[in-house]
């Protein structure tokens, strides 16, 4: 199945969950936000969240940046 | 003591994270700094290079994390940002940014009012970044902001305070706390700022792209702290000081 | 600074200011309250004239050479209250009257014949018999006849001073007679004018109902004098910083004889009179300071240009008096006699313009502003 993640089509094996994508990137599911299909989506759902074919991801967080000077 | 939404903050400085160098100096720069707060962005994160993580970087609970809205070019992408900054983890926090016209980065005044009212409404600590109008000001205030960031001249401009007249208009009115953010390109923009009355100022480029960001982060942590403390102490007056001994100036009818 | 303040701290922070502070707060572009606590405390009681210099200069730059001008309309000398220091206060044998609309219509042409554009509506305590439909239904006839019509009557609350907004009336003032709780107390002995805070809080919820002016003040004599200062200039700050929108005035009424024979408790000078005046114009450049009928004209024409920005003129303080000078009932004794023609000639021998309008009342919207009514 294919999903798009940040604007970059990807595909994926079987349906796993949010938290499983996220680690298999590298990522630390504590330090994102993520918003599927234009929904943010609740940091307790990772776990139980399953990923479905042609779900629009937008996986975000922090970097550095911050003042107008 | 800088109080903000009830807050604590014993240092006067707060710094942005962006445009360093290396990870480690900017680590170094804010450690020398001695801000407790910290501006960040938000960004799509590179799935083919996910490189470092903020988060992990800097300590969260030895600095309040502010994120910005920063790219947001009105009320509704602002808002999205500052929820998706939330669910990222920031808290409450936000520095809100609306800059439509990409030449100047100024910010939209009608935006930015709109947004902070949503915001507010949501639970967020709003900072918004303004222009330096203190009619604004005011209606931020009162749609409950927790602070106001009016810009001292052009963001990137290193011009100081070219609003100087109407920032003194809004530290007088301000019920909330004065952070002066953008233009401030040097110390001593930092210790005039200060001086005034402001109630902090937020830093990032010129610590940043200096020659040594930990030796600028320490001489903004100084000018600030002079600054305050000759706001605090009661600046003299230039000019002549009045005497008992002038005439008597036309009030020889008093009785 | 807390507010109100205590008047014991207030005193002491008087009694130990130096020449030097003084010197240094009459340099400084802006007055903050430590500046001036030291202009009104006695080490700054020889300082009168580069304090008077400061203060013209200022009222210059801001209002220009300008004296607006303004009568007050007296529309019952009726009051439930007992304040010892009132002509009309309800101990008093004086003839009471209140006015009709009719008759408070007759008195407003009678104004209105004379020159004046700016009335002020002005009535002892009796909500009973002189309330907010009395008011209302007065402004809304009064409306198109002035540029300004303006009330000091009962306290009343910020819907009540909405709906009288939107009928015409311009703006509110309220003194609190003084700012020390405990001389308050002594004072208003009786009537629901002894409660201190409710009063206190008027001008916010005139303020907060959209009024364009709202003005304050405290009756001089009744308390030391530069601490009263002190507390009414805290005042204006604490009104600012809430209701930017609002304008603010601050009168200086001096106790005057009235009936029932009060003597002042604490005598208040002119030249006492003429440092508060100075000391409020430095810590609050756009201020609009008034000075009634109360004083006289020697010591009105001599502070023409010093600082105020508004006199009454050719006033009767008795309800009815302008179309009956033999009534009695006054609130007052006047000072000032001359009428509304000759205060206007002498303002513009002193070089100044006499302005009666700077407003229409036809024009304003019931907009309430302010989040934080108090």
């Amino acid at each position: 199945m294919e999903i798009i993640c940040n604007g970059v089509k990807t595909a994926l094996d079987a349906e796993i969950s949010l938290a499983t994508f996220l680690r298999g990137k590298g990522l630390n599911p504590d330090t994102v936000a993520v918003e599927c299909d234009g929904v943010i989506q609740a940091r307790e759902t990772y776990e139980g969240m399953r990923l479905r074919e042609g779900m629009v991801l937008e996986v975000i967080r922090f970097v550095g940046g911050g003042a107008s000077c | 003591m800088l109080t903000i939404a009830g807050r604590i903050f014993s240092s006067r400085l707060i710094v942005g994270t962006g445009k360093f160098p290396s990870s480690a100096l900017m680590r170094a720069a804010i450690e020398a700094s001695g801000a407790e707060m910290v501006t960040v962005a938000l960004r799509r994160v590179d799935l083919n290079d996910p490189g470092d993580d903020l988060m992990t970087m800097l300590d969260r609970h030895q600095y309040v994390f502010l994120p910005n809205t920063s790219g947001a070019r009105n009320a509704d992408e602002a808002v999205r940002l500052a929820r998706l900054a939330r669910a990222a983890g920031a808290g409450e926090w936000l520095k809100l940014e609306v800059t439509p016209d990409p030449r100047t980065l100024l910010p939209d005044p009608v935006e930015t009012l709109k947004a902070t009212e949503v915001l507010v409404k949501e639970g967020f600590i709003v900072l918004p970044y303004m222009n330096a109008d203190p009619i604004l000001a005011q209606h931020l205030q009162e749609a409950g902001a927790a602070a106001v960031m009016p810009l001292g001249s052009l963001i990137g401009t290193n011009q100081g305070l070219l609003t100087r007249f109407q920032l003194e208009i809004i530290i007088a009115q301000a019920r909330v706390p004065v952070v002066v953010d953008a233009g401030l390109g040097a110390p001593s923009h930092a210790a005039q700022a200060m001086e005034m009355g402001a109630d902090a100022v937020l830093i990032n480029t010129a610590i940043a792209v200096s020659g040594d960001p930990v030796r600028m982060a320490q001489a903004f942590a100084a000018a600030v702290k002079a600054g305050r403390d000759a706001f605090e102490a009661g600046l003299g007056v230039s000019g002549p000081v009045a005497a008992a001994s002038s005439p008597q100036a036309g009030l020889d009818f008093l009785r | 600074m807390d507010f109100p303040p205590l008047f014991n701290d207030l005193q002491a922070r008087l009694a130990a200011v130096t020449v030097r502070e003084v010197e240094r707060s009459l340099a400084a572009e802006r007055l903050d309250v430590a500046g001036l606590i030291a202009l009104l405390s006695p080490a700054a009681d020889d300082m009168l004239p580069p304090m008077a210099k400061r203060s013209a200069a200022i009222t210059r730059q801001r209002f220009g050479s300008t004296m607006q001008l303004y009568a007050p309309l007296y529309l019952s000398n009726l009051c439930q209250n007992r304040c010892l220091y009132c002509g009309f206060s309800a101990d008093n044998r004086i003839e009471r009257r209140i006015l009709t609309i009719e008759e408070a219509e007759a008195e407003a042409a009678i104004l209105h014949d004379r020159g004046f554009s700016h009335i002020l509506l002005v009535a002892g305590e009796a909500p009973g018999r002189l309330g907010v439909d009395y008011l209302e239904e007065l402004a809304l006839r009064l409306r198109d006849k002035f540029a300004a019509v303006s009330m000091e009557v009962q306290p009343l609350s910020t819907l009540e001073y909405a709906r009288l907004f939107r009928a015409g009336i311009t703006a509110v003032a309220v003194y609190q007679e003084t700012y020390d709780r405990e001389i308050y107390a002594s004072l208003h002995p009786a009537g629901p004018k002894r409660d201190f805070d409710f009063r206190l809080g008027t001008p916010a919820r005139a303020a907060a109902a959209g009024m364009r002016e709202v003005g304050i003040g405290a009756l001089l004599g009744l308390a030391d004098w530069r601490a009263e200062g002190v507390a009414l200039a805290l005042h204006l700050a604490w009104l600012r910083q809430r209701f930017w929108q609002t304008s603010f005035t601050v009168s200086f009424p001096r106790l005057r004889p009235a009936e029932g024979g009060f003597a002042p408790l604490a005598p208040v000078t002119e030249r006492d009179l003429a440092q508060l005046l100075f000391a409020m114009r430095l810590f609050d450049h756009d201020v609009g300071l008034l000075l009634s009928t109360r004083e006289e004209a020697r010591f009105r024409d001599g502070m023409l240009g010093f600082g105020p920005t508004r006199y009454s003129a050719g006033s009767c303080t008795a309800p009815g008096g302008y179309g009956n000078p033999a009534l009695s009932g006054e609130q007052f004794a006047v000072g000032d006699h001359r009428s509304l023609a000759e205060v206007s000639a002498m303002i513009r021998q002193h070089g100044f313009d006499p302005v009666r309008k700077d407003w229409d009342s036809s024009f304003q919207q019931a907009v309430a502003q302010g989040s934080q009514a108090a």
